[in-house]
């Protein structure tokens, strides 16, 4: 795409009304500003667009589906992802996957149903692709916003006022490093997981894969299928779930236990003893007694993991303790030569765009929203799909796309008496949206358990109703 | 309005797959015209859409799909179904569509498209001679027609006679090649018509046009009425016809009003 035609061509012609730092701003009146056309920031636009708001989105790569774009420099995916929740869970409520795909589908039908999913509503011509969002300012009244926008390959910078903006970024793009002692001076090959896409990078090499998540076990079981050697170094010990149990995908299964009201603890009960009856105890495949207990930590699905390591393929060793030039060395004094290491740490959000206390930003990094969606101290502020569901999704984005809708539309119709019943809410305490308690870790900054945070949703939606 | 999140029997129990008939007429040019999806109701397939509606609909500028519930028409078999399977047969076929789509639901297959509204954000509905069930409606059916109904009870399909379905005007011998083709509902569905929860609001605020005849003696003007003031409006009438409205004498005029109706430009 030509950058020059990149930023809105409208803008170029309505005059500028008002003027900000010397720049011209465009005032686009009641119109919502959205940052991100991955599957968050499409159900946005599709639920504002419902509730009879004009919508501006802004995606800096040059078509949707966010993530699961693999033509995206950024994506996270790589060529054999296939989702770890299934069907049910991972669609919008209102636009059901088709029943002939599989359970767990491939990440290209995922494009394909994010793609359907923008034709069959009428998306794409509210999106300005190729354009990314520099700078998100509120203006002094705390209630409308000065959006900066420019060409995603640089190109003149333009400024635009709008009435809210939902930001929809996602949080799966930018690496985590971690610290590790002597990582510099390693002579092998270090890559973080997001620079993964495809198998032949491993083939041949002696791998080792850091990291326990998702994104571990998957690169583990692709490194025994096509590496010489593979290591797995986690820093602490999981509940490997498998990904179908009691004869459906496992949280199916999960949710049919819960709706027949078994308590957590019963749950717990049967997740071990299905574990125990199926794979045994972990410690005999010299895997470390997990630190938690069952549900206590994002789950990792995987029906391959334990295969690989019980046919000797995948060698689990613990946290690493420090690379040397040549190899490394892990915590309980054993070691290895790989020449290839993945960095499977997971990721960290940015929003570069906006100052850190919109959002409640803390020096880690980790902001602090209401209702994990809502800015707590601006009222026409919201970040959709700043979620880790145990399950899918995006049935959780369009809940949070219709409750800021519907929240908008109070505010819209009657400013003073939101902002009145927005400042009686303020002070409250920040609640987590889990069944007990979650592990510590930044890889739990963002988990919700999907029953617990609905039902929050759920009462929102109400109270905006009964309003 | 109320909405329901939460729906853990739903997402742990997904209704079977199936293979699903649906028939299509897609004019040269569509322009922005909706796509239009036919549903019938229970004991017919997409061929009761397909005998005119299908095409007309189509001459009309819009493109124009019949589906057939599962176990009825070409669709794969499904004695056990629900009314939650055949909600699912509609949203299935409507997701699949290149436009958000306008729900056109005859007979019982009405209810199914008005559950369906509550799970998929259609363009807008169009319920022809709805047949809403409920016990009041099922005990006057007795009455009426206990020829048809009381094999109904021990699980047998639901028959109406000829004369409910079609008006005396049209010819002996496309009543009986119609009547030929009737299947049935499964036994479950019809039960659920009998004893089910009213149809949850709808999503997306989709505007809804009831359809039918005073005559027809399956759903009658007290029915028609009911049905529409639950979505704020009144029905068209169109007196002197038969249940099936798509195959009567007269079909073209409903179906011409109904498109007229799409065409309007707040529709
Ligand atoms: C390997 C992997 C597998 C996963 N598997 C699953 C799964 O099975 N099920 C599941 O539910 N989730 C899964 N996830 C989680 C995944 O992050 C979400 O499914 C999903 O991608 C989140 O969608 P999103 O729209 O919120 O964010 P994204 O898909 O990241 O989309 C954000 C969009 O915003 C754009 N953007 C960002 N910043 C700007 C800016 N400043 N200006 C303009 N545009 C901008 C980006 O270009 C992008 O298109 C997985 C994640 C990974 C890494
Ligand atoms: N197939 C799929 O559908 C699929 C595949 C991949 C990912 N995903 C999803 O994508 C998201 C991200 O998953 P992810 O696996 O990339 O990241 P993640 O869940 O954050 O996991 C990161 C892993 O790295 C470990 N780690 C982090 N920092 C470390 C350090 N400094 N030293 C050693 N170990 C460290 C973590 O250990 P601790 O637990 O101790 O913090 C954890 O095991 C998740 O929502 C996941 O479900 C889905």
């Amino acid at each position: 795409m030509d950058d020059q035609y990149t930023v809105r061509p409208d803008t170029a012609a309505s005059a500028a009304r008002v003027w900000h730092d010397g720049q011209p701003v465009y005032d686009r009146g009641d119109t919502v500003c959205v940052i991100g056309a991955g599957g968050s920031g499409l159900t946005v636009i599709k639920n504002l667009r419902e509730a009879g708001f004009s919508v501006d989105c802004y995606e800096r790569e040059t078509s949707v589906g966010g993530a699961w774009n693999w033509r995206h420099d950024r994506s996270p995916v790589y060529a054999s992802t296939h989702l770890i929740s299934s069907k049910p869970f991972t669609q919008f409520p209102d636009f059901p996957m088709p029943d002939d795909w599989p359970d767990y589908p491939h990440h290209s039908q995922m494009l394909t149903y994010f793609e359907r999913y923008a034709d069959h509503f009428g998306l794409r011509e509210h999106v300005w692709f190729g354009t990314e969002v520099a700078r998100v300012e509120p203006l002094r009244d705390g209630r409308r916003w000065d959006v900066t926008v420019r060409g995603s390959r640089g190109g003149q910078e333009r400024t635009l006022r709008y009435a809210a903006v939902v930001v929809a970024n996602g949080h799966n793009w930018s690496p985590r490093y971690p610290e590790i002692e002597g990582l510099d001076d390693f002579r092998g090959q270090v890559l973080h997981a997001s620079a993964y896409s495809d198998a032949a990078q491993l083939r041949g090499r002696k791998v080792l894969v850091i990291g326990g998540g998702n994104t571990g076990c998957d690169l583990a079981v692709e490194a025994a299928q096509q590496a010489t050697r593979c290591w797995h170094s986690t820093r602490r010990g999981y509940w490997y779930a498998p990904k179908y149990v009691l004869g459906r995908p496992a949280d199916q299964a999960n949710d049919l236990l819960r709706w027949l009201r078994l308590p957590l603890a019963l749950r717990r009960w049967l997740f071990t003893r299905l574990l125990r009856l199926t794979v045994g105890d972990f410690s005999r495949l010299g895997l470390r007694e997990p630190d938690h207990k069952p549900y206590e930590s994002h789950p990792v699905v995987n029906s391959q993991l334990m295969y690989y390591i019980g046919h000797g393929v995948i060698t689990p060793v613990p946290d690493v303790a420090r690379f040397t030039r040549g190899g490394v060395e892990f915590a309980d004094g054993t070691s290895a030569d790989p020449d290839l290491v993945v960095l499977a740490t997971g990721y960290q959000p940015v929003f570069e765009f906006a100052s850190p206390e919109l959002l409640g930003i803390d020096a880690d990094g980790r902001p602090r929203l209401r209702l994990q969606l809502f800015s707590r101290t601006h009222p026409t502020l919201a970040v959709v799909g700043l979620v880790q569901p145990g399950s899918g999704m995006f049935s959780i984005a369009h809940w949070q796309a219709v409750t800021v809708a519907r929240w908008l539309r109070r505010w819209g119709a009657d400013p003073e008496r939101a902002a009145a019943a927005w400042g009686r809410r303020q002070g409250k305490p920040e609640r987590r949206f889990v069944q007990g308690r979650v592990a510590d870790s930044s890889r739990h900054w963002f988990e919700v358990d999907h029953v617990v945070y609905l039902r929050a949703l759920q009462r929102s939606l109400d109270e905006l109703e009964a309003a | 309005m109320t909405t329901k999140i939460v729906r853990q029997r739903e997402w742990a129990l997904p209704p079977a797959p199936v293979r699903r008939e649906v028939l299509s007429a897609a004019p040269t040019d569509a322009g922005a015209a909706p796509p239009v999806l036919f549903v019938p109701g229970f004991g017919h397939g997409a061929w009761a859409f397909a005998e005119y509606w299908l095409e007309y609909t189509c001459e009309r500028g819009f493109p124009a799909y019949a589906m057939s519930l599962r176990g009825h028409g070409e669709s794969g078999s499904a004695s056990k179904a629900t009314l939650r399977a055949y909600v699912h047969d509609v949203t299935q076929v409507a997701a699949s569509l290149p436009r958000q789509a306008v729900l056109v639901g005859h007979g019982a297959s009405a209810l199914v498209v008005a559950m369906a509204l509550a799970r998929y954000p259609a363009r807008a509905a169009v319920l022809v001679s709805p047949v809403f069930g409920g016990p009041g409606a099922a005990f006057s059916a007795l009455l009426r027609n206990p020829l048809a109904t009381v094999p109904a009870v021990f699980g047998r399909p639901l028959r109406p006679r000829r004369g409910q379905l079609f008006s005396r005007e049209l010819p002996v011998a496309d009543r009986t090649r119609h009547a030929a083709r009737l299947g049935g509902a499964s036994a479950r569905a019809q039960w659920q018509l009998v004893a089910h929860r009213a149809p949850e609001d709808p999503v997306g605020a989709p505007p809804v046009l009831v359809v039918g005849s005073p005559d027809d003696r399956i759903a009658g003007r007290a029915a028609l009425t009911a049905v529409a003031r639950r979505y704020g409006g009144a029905p068209l009438l169109f007196p002197g016809m038969g249940h099936d409205l798509m195959l009567d004498m007269r079909w073209k005029e409903p179906i011409a009003a109904i498109l007229d109706w799409l065409d309007k430009p707040d529709q």
